[in-house]
């Protein structure tokens, strides 16, 4: 079991409110993404629901009790840290059984959990090593396995992967992923990266400034972002915003087109000039200046198109799929 | 600076004060061992024949000099479990955030900067003094009868002294190392189910073997000559009680004017403390690689 419940819970350090009073609800074997820019008390949430920082007012409840005022090892969380945070003096063998000896697990028992654990992660070669003598990778795999071998009722993660190269990070990625279908035990993932957070999550939650902009699935955000914040935030390269007449024409203060809902041709109701384009071999992403519009825009186009800086080309958005904003930033439905 | 020629240029510009500091070093050494050999006491005018090991032989076969080993050890011994184990204590105290750190440091660190003469001198006559002291005085009023400190443990009350001396040097060493210990560790050892003795036992213990080699490999060399506090409190009494390797060499050239025999001496605690110091490194040197 592994389900938490947020009942308006906020956190202040000293005057400074970093999380104004939030609710949400975590159901069992979800895997959760909370994303939002650096510093909006994605990690301070984290470690409110681990027990690591007390909450200024609310209440945690885990799996229906009230655990707001337990210590963190008695809340059968386990937690994945940034730095990793191994224990430098000890072997991958033994960082692995750590949690299990203070638990006073019998002997047996612990070593079988950690065979277990390092085959599944692939770290039976490197059992009697210390954590310095392993790379980013492998490092970050000990700390899933001493998280892995408690069995715990939910994973927290600040974000594991911030410290690995690129390649890594997708593998890794889809080694978690792996994990959470086969455990199917409840996670809690934190990052800012946003890709992250829309290829692993089952539900993300994205957040700004500690408040809680919008909770849903990744294609609910993707398809109807609650706001401009989120419209923005979600999506790779970031949806196009446009103001003034063009958005009067859709009633609204603002309207959103997401760069791949545009078609790039010889006709269309908008042209510009091409900037810079962004060739990815699968896809082209064009800036474009001089719209007419008030903002420049950015388009996907396939990965073969052939425009050259300074062209004049035509776009046509696909009508269906504008997005529209109130003077607030609020989606209009 | 890997270049053939610019490690050549480097040594060639290193060697003087290379030489300077063997020759500073062997000099006095030479010297030393060679007085040793002597008949050579500075009350006697007259020829300083060559005597063979006779200085060793007497020096060690003296009574006071089985004493003097004895409390060398006690000495350096208690001091260091003192020093270590109280300032582990004061550093973990000291970490924790609180008010007015920055003055609370200082303060700490500041018997560190008192001349031995002065703190042994002030111990003496405003702790220890049974009449006069702070704990005589605490002891009358409370009804109980004082302690004569230096009449009764002499050796202890050094201890005392010099443990207070010390202790601040091993606390700052191991504050700073505290420092430096990763606090996500701690807070994943908490998670992982571990209550305050054992993140103390498993986890900063270990992160601080290295500073705390540093402290007791230090400090023993330093502690091995300890002179002035003895010099000053006890002149080594009663008895041969307080009398350590070096008030003992000093007793014998200085107040015996026995030049032969105090360089004896001296030679065993040259020998002495190269034992001390390579049983040391290998006893607990490990912590000090990887
Ligand atoms: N212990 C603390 N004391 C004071 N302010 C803190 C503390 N921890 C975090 N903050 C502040 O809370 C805000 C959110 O931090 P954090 O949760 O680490 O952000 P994120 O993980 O989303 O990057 C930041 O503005 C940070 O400065
Ligand atoms: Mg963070």
């Amino acid at each position: 079991m592994g389900q938490i419940q947020l009942k308006q819970v906020s956190k202040s350090f000293g005057d400074v409110e970093v999380i104004p009073p939030l609710d949400l609800q975590i159901e069992d074997g979800e895997f959760v993404v909370f994303v939002g820019p650096s510093g909006c008390g994605k990690s301070t949430l984290l470690r409110l629901i681990a027990g690591l920082e007390d909450v200024t007012a609310g209440s945690i409840e885990i799996d229906g009790n009230d655990a707001t005022a337990t210590p963190p090892a008695k809340r059968g969380l386990a937690m994945v840290f940034q730095s990793y945070a191994l224990y430098p003096h000890m072997s991958v063998r033994k960082n692995i059984a750590f949690p299990l000896k203070m638990a006073k697990m019998d002997q047996a028992e612990v070593d079988k959990r950690v065979a277990n654990a390092a085959s599944v992660l692939n770290l039976t070669d490197y059992i009697d090593r210390r954590p310095g003598q392993l790379s980013g990778g492998q490092r970050q795999r000990v700390a899933i396995g001493r998280a892995i071998v408690r069995e715990p009722a939910a994973f927290l993660f600040d974000e594991p992967l911030s410290n690995l190269d690129a390649a890594l990070r997708i593998g890794m990625r889809l080694e978690i992923s792996e994990l959470h279908k086969r455990l199917d035990t409840t996670m809690i993932y934190v990052t800012h990266d946003q890709v992250e957070a829309m290829t692993m999550a089952d539900k993300i939650v994205v957040l700004q400034a500690g408040v809680i902009e919008q909770v849903g699935s990744p294609l609910e955000l993707y398809q109807a972002p609650r706001n401009k914040f989120v419209a923005g935030f979600i999506g790779s390269p970031k949806m196009n915003f446009i103001e003034g007449n063009e958005a009067q024409k859709h009633s609204a203060h603002t309207i959103g087109i997401r760069p791949e809902h545009i078609e790039v041709g010889d006709s269309g109701p908008w042209k510009g000039v091409v900037g810079v384009a962004e060739h990815l071999g699968s896809d082209t992403f064009i800036h474009i200046h001089d719209t007419g519009l008030t903002d420049p825009l950015t388009v996907r186009a396939s990965g073969e198109v052939a425009f050259s800086y300074g062209d004049t080309i035509h776009l046509r958005p696909r009508d269906d799929r504008f997005h529209r904003f109130d003077e607030r930033g609020m989606r209009i439905a | 600076m890997a270049t053939k020629a610019s490690r050549s240029a480097a040594r060639l510009m290193i060697s003087p004060a290379v030489l300077l500091l063997l020759g500073w070093m062997l000099v006095p050494l030479c010297l030393t061992l060679y007085f040793s050999f002597l008949r050579y006491n500075l009350l006697q005018i007259g020829p300083t024949p060559f005597a063979g090991w006779e200085n060793y032989y007497w020096f060690v076969t003296d009574p006071s000099f089985t004493a003097a080993i004895k409390n060398t050890l006690v000495l350096v011994g208690g001091v260091l479990a003192i020093t270590t184990i109280g300032g582990l204590f004061a550093a973990i105290l000291l970490d924790r955030p609180m008010f007015g750190t920055g003055i609370i440091r200082i303060m700490v660190i500041a018997p560190f900067f008192v001349m031995p003469t002065v703190s042994a001198l002030v111990w003496k006559n405003m702790f220890m003094n049974p009449v006069n002291g702070i704990f005589g005085r605490i002891a009358t009023s409370l009804g109980f009868e004082p302690i004569d400190f230096f009449g009764q443990i002499p050796l202890a009350s050094i201890i005392i002294i010099v443990s207070w001396t010390w202790l601040p040097f091993a606390t700052l060493i191991l504050l700073t190392a505290l420092q430096s210990l990763d606090q996500e560790q701690l807070e994943a050892a908490e998670m992982d189910g571990a209550g305050w003795w054992n993140r103390f036992w498993f986890i900063m213990l270990p992160h601080l073997a290295r500073a705390i080699t540093v402290v007791i490999l230090i400090q023993t060399i330093f502690l091995l000559s300890i002179f002035a506090e003895i010099l000053v409190t006890t002149n080594g009494g009663p008895g041969t009680a307080t009398t350590n390797l070096t008030y003992l060499i000093y007793v014998s050239s200085l107040l015996q004017f026995d030049v032969g025999m105090g360089s004896a001496g001296g030679v065993i605690a040259i020998i002495l403390a190269n034992i001390v110091a390579i049983f040391l490194m290998r006893m607990i040197g490990k912590n000090l690689d990887a």
